[in-house]
């Protein structure tokens, strides 16, 4: 084993995209035998750091060591030759493979296919705790138990440092603590880790190191045994964020979003996404939505949206009924939807930003003349997409340009723009903010504000605490599929949420959870 | 002057290479290119070639049209082929039945093929639209069907005559058929041809004017983002389908109504197809399918010329294969630079805007 101090060293990594630099000269430097933290809000940058130590991006900048010899890595499989692997946050099993099937695929030269793949499987799965027969099928394991096929894949592949990208959000507390006692189990075996997360009790609790990054540059390192959570927020945030605080509330008493009983089934007979969600959104109120991600708010949204079919209750706006409406003709009556994935659901990429005008206001004026041909009014659409550009502040060289063309932040403008247009009763906004530059951010939570202000009633999801936190009136947590409780925004903390998001209600943040 | 570069730039790079192509090929066989050149062109003044051009290209645009409809949401409708032949044999066959005045005579054909074009490849649109199957394998397979029924419907027993060895359907009497413009003895331009040029306008306005065409173009591009702003994907799925057929059902009226009068076992078969390709070449735009419809008709026309100078015909088909694939790469190369173009120009004029007002 070469003596080198680090198992993985990054120096100066910078990559660039059309209109963002995702990272800008990032340092990162993973000594053998720990868990290392990488922290950092959505869309800060750690997913582009990551593929490009796995190899599956090339940076612009910047040179990538590992056991204290440069390497380039042209592929993942160069990086899984280096001995790097990496779980992805969505699982990549064959659901119709066997566990062992799953493990060989691809990595039949590693140990052949018989015997000797079979001891070594059955020895990694005691490394990793994975008790289950290597011959029962994918589909039958729960989370937990996919997550470590998962690990097992990597480490059959011969892999000595293992990236894991948010392994924990798809987990409940109890399986969050049996994941940690096998990564220090691992970790005294040699294994090093790289701990992708931006849940910050969890990250004191297993991390020997923790490199924080902020949009797109390395702001420091922390030591986990004496940063708080506090101090490491801060970090991940900075200080020259604008705070998201409302001031005085608006809130109303006519209710304008009411859903009472909503339920959807799971596919294929699974567990149902949602079950018995009542809520209630007034004029001038912001309601936000908090909860760990894939708990059923993508969901939600998209059902009150129409864009999933409910399997009971009712979602009534303004007194209307829209349970049996179509997703247009909920539009039409006056909800306006900024979607979590703008490139997605919110954007014709390579249309111009007129174009992008048209998009879920195809029936209305002033996109439309009306009629039998439903004639598009292209002079009003122009002149409606330059008020928004002007008004919103989407710095854009004209409106002919293709949508694509612009940052992330100017499109996320466009799409809030364009969706607070026409004069809407109901905003729904998944996550508005994520992914956009600060100086967007600030101008988007401006106009929720003013909107708000107006009388719009909102629905804000959201996984970034403090904007949860500043920006709503009444605040909801969701775990799989319910909301199981409610927080009062101006007294609750990001940590007092956070616990309540995972479930671990009146308990203690685990940030002992090791000792 | 991006807009030229990006739109008139790659079908002119391709067409050359796709020549350069050719002329290899015509040295390797031993003959000359500048030959084959010369008899393609002066065969257009020769006796009816100009207007046997056009009057194909009429139907290249008409199936290419059927495609692109299509194609603008990523439906690959490959059964215009089936659609158009049976349209054609029913039209045929109603056509040879119905006793009507002139004019209501040829609507009322127009229409049943149209008809028919649209119910065939209705199976496919509903087959996709509630069961998920694919439609490149659906429509395949009733192209098949559509051989087959056709092949039944013309039998003698059933609304076929026999003649000689040929079977034919009754033939559509005059009130019934499309006049079409007399050159003298260079042909007869079919009347067709300004009904397909009404399609072509139809589709530009359809497409380019209408909420309709919005949506369309939307779930093409973005399914995921169309169903996020109202459009119920289905719907498209089925209307785009129909009226891909629609049109199609059109595509063997102009030989029916201008000169056969009467669907025969030897009618045209292969438009469908051509189609494709001339979708492919004209980008789905509406002018460049016009152009790419016309460039397939002088090619297809100049197989004769070369045979007549002893070139090997199958000359023709090396550039029919070679332009589309190369306008296929090269519009694909210049999209992808265009775009990296504007993002670059879009970031470079807002920093200068930034260090103006910073200054």
């Amino acid at each position: 084993m070469p003596a080198a101090e680090f198992a993985v060293e990054l120096a100066g990594i910078t990559k660039r995209f059309p209109g963002v630099v995702a990272n800008k000269d990032i340092d990162l430097k993973v000594r053998r035998g720990e868990v290392h933290a990488l922290c950092g809000e959505n869309g800060a940058g750690k997913s582009t750091l990551m593929k490009i130590l796995y190899g599956m991006q090339q940076p612009d900048e910047g040179t990538i060591s590992v056991d204290g010899s440069v390497v380039r890595f042209r592929s993942p499989s160069d990086a899984i030759k280096a001995g790097i692997g990496m779980v992805h946050q969505h699982f990549m099993l064959a659901d119709n493979l066997t566990v062992a099937e799953n493990i060989l695929l691809g990595a039949e030269g590693m140990h052949g296919i018989a015997g000797g793949a079979r001891a070594r499987i059955a020895e990694l799965a005691e490394t990793v705790g994975l008790d289950v027969d290597p011959g029962v099928l994918v589909e039958r394991l729960g989370v937990a138990d996919r997550q470590r096929v998962e690990i097992i894949k990597v480490l059959y592949r011969g892999a000595r440092t293992v990236i894991l990208d948010e392994p924990t959000a798809v987990l409940v507390p109890q399986e969050v603590d049996e994941l940690f006692e096998t990564l220090r189990g691992m970790r005294a075996e040699g294994f090093t880790f790289l701990f992708i997360s931006h849940k910050l009790d969890e990250v004191r609790a297993i991390a020997d190191a923790i490199t924080v990054i902020r949009r797109g540059m390395s702001v420091g390192t922390a030591d986990p045994a004496t940063v708080t959570s506090r101090q490491l927020a801060e970090m991940m945030v900075g200080s020259e964020l604008p705070s998201p605080e409302t001031r005085e509330s608006t809130v109303t008493d006519r209710q304008v979003l009411v859903v009472e009983g909503l339920e959807l089934a799971g596919e294929g007979g699974g567990r149902a996404l949602l079950a018995g969600v009542d809520l209630v959104v007034r004029a001038g109120e912001v309601l936000g939505i908090a909860g760990v991600e894939g708990n059923g708010q993508t969901e939600l949204v998209e059902t009150i949206m129409g864009m999933r079919r409910a399997s009971a209750g009712t979602i009534t706006l303004d007194g209307t009924d829209l349970t049996k409406r179509t997703t247009l003709e909920r539009r039409e009556a006056g909800i306006g939807y900024v979607p979590e994935d703008r490139t997605r659901h919110g954007l014709l990429a390579t249309q111009s930003l007129w174009t992008n005008r048209i998009l879920g206001y195809q029936s209305r004026s002033p996109v439309s003349k009306g009629g039998l041909l439903g004639l598009i009014d292209r002079a009003a659409t122009r002149r409606d997409t330059q008020r928004i550009v002007d008004e919103f502040d989407v710095r854009t060289p004209g409106i002919e340009v293709a949508a694509a063309a612009l940052s992330g932040g100017n499109q996320q403008k466009l799409v809030v723009g364009r969706e607070l247009s026409g004069e809407p009763v109901l905003l729904i906004a998944s996550h508005p903010t994520r992914g956009v530059d600060v100086g967007a951010q600030a101008g988007i939570w401006e106009e929720l504000r003013k909107a708000r202000a107006r009388g719009l009633a909102v629905l804000l999801v959201s996984a970034d605490l403090d904007e949860l936190i500043g920006l709503s009136d009444t605040i909801k947590v969701m775990l799989r599929g319910r909301l199981v409780a409610d927080a009062d925004p101006s007294t609750v903390t990001p940590e007092e949420l956070g616990a309540a998001m995972t479930g671990a209600d009146a308990a203690p943040a685990p940030a002992g959870a090791g000792e | 002057m991006t807009r030229v570069r990006t739109v008139l730039l790659p079908p002119a790079l391709a067409i050359v290479f796709a020549a350069l192509l050719c002329a290899i090929a015509l040295v390797i066989s031993g003959d000359s290119p500048f030959t084959a050149l010369a008899a393609m062109i002066t065969q257009v003044g020769q006796g009816t070639t100009a207007i046997d051009i056009v009057n194909n290209s009429a139907i290249y645009y008409i199936s290419a049209l059927a495609v692109a409809i299509g194609f603008q949401m990523k439906l690959f409708n490959i059964g215009i082929e089936g659609q158009f032949r049976l349209a054609a044999c029913v039209a045929a066959i109603v056509g040879g039945t119905l006793v009507l005045p002139p004019v209501v005579h040829t609507i009322v054909i127009l229409l049943v093929a149209a008809a028919v074009g649209a119910a065939w490849a209705g199976i496919a649109a509903l087959l996709k639209a509630y069961r998920g199957v694919s439609e490149v394998i659906s429509t395949i397979m009733l192209n098949f069907l559509a051989t087959g029924l056709i092949a039944f419907l013309i039998r003698d027993e059933v609304f076929g005559d026999q003649q000689g060895n040929n079977i034919s359907t009754t033939p559509i009497p005059p009130s019934g058929q499309f006049p079409g413009i007399p050159f003298g003895s260079s042909g007869t331009l079919f009347g067709m041809v300004f009904v397909a040029a009404l399609l072509g306008l139809g589709y530009w306005f359809l497409l380019n004017r209408t909420r309709f065409g919005f949506e369309l173009k939307a779930s093409g591009e973005s399914p995921t983002a169309a169903t996020a702003g109202g459009v119920n994907a289905r719907r498209m799925i089925i209307i785009a389908l129909l009226l891909s057929g629609a049109v199609a059902g059109l595509v063997g009226l102009p030989e029916l109504l201008g000169r056969d009068l009467a669907y025969t076992l030897t009618s045209p078969q292969g438009y469908g197809f051509t189609g494709i390709a001339v979708a492919l070449l004209g980008r789905n735009h509406p002018l460049g399918i016009a152009l790419g419809a016309l460039l397939w008709a002088f090619l297809d026309k100049s197989a004769l010329a070369l045979d007549a100078v002893g070139v090997p015909r199958e000359i023709v088909l090396i550039m029919q294969g070679s332009v589309v694939l190369s306008v296929v790469v090269a519009y694909e190369i210049v999209r992808r630079y265009e775009l990296a173009a504007e993002q670059r120009r879009v970031a470079a004029e807002l920093r200068a805007a930034a260090e103006k007002v910073a200054a």
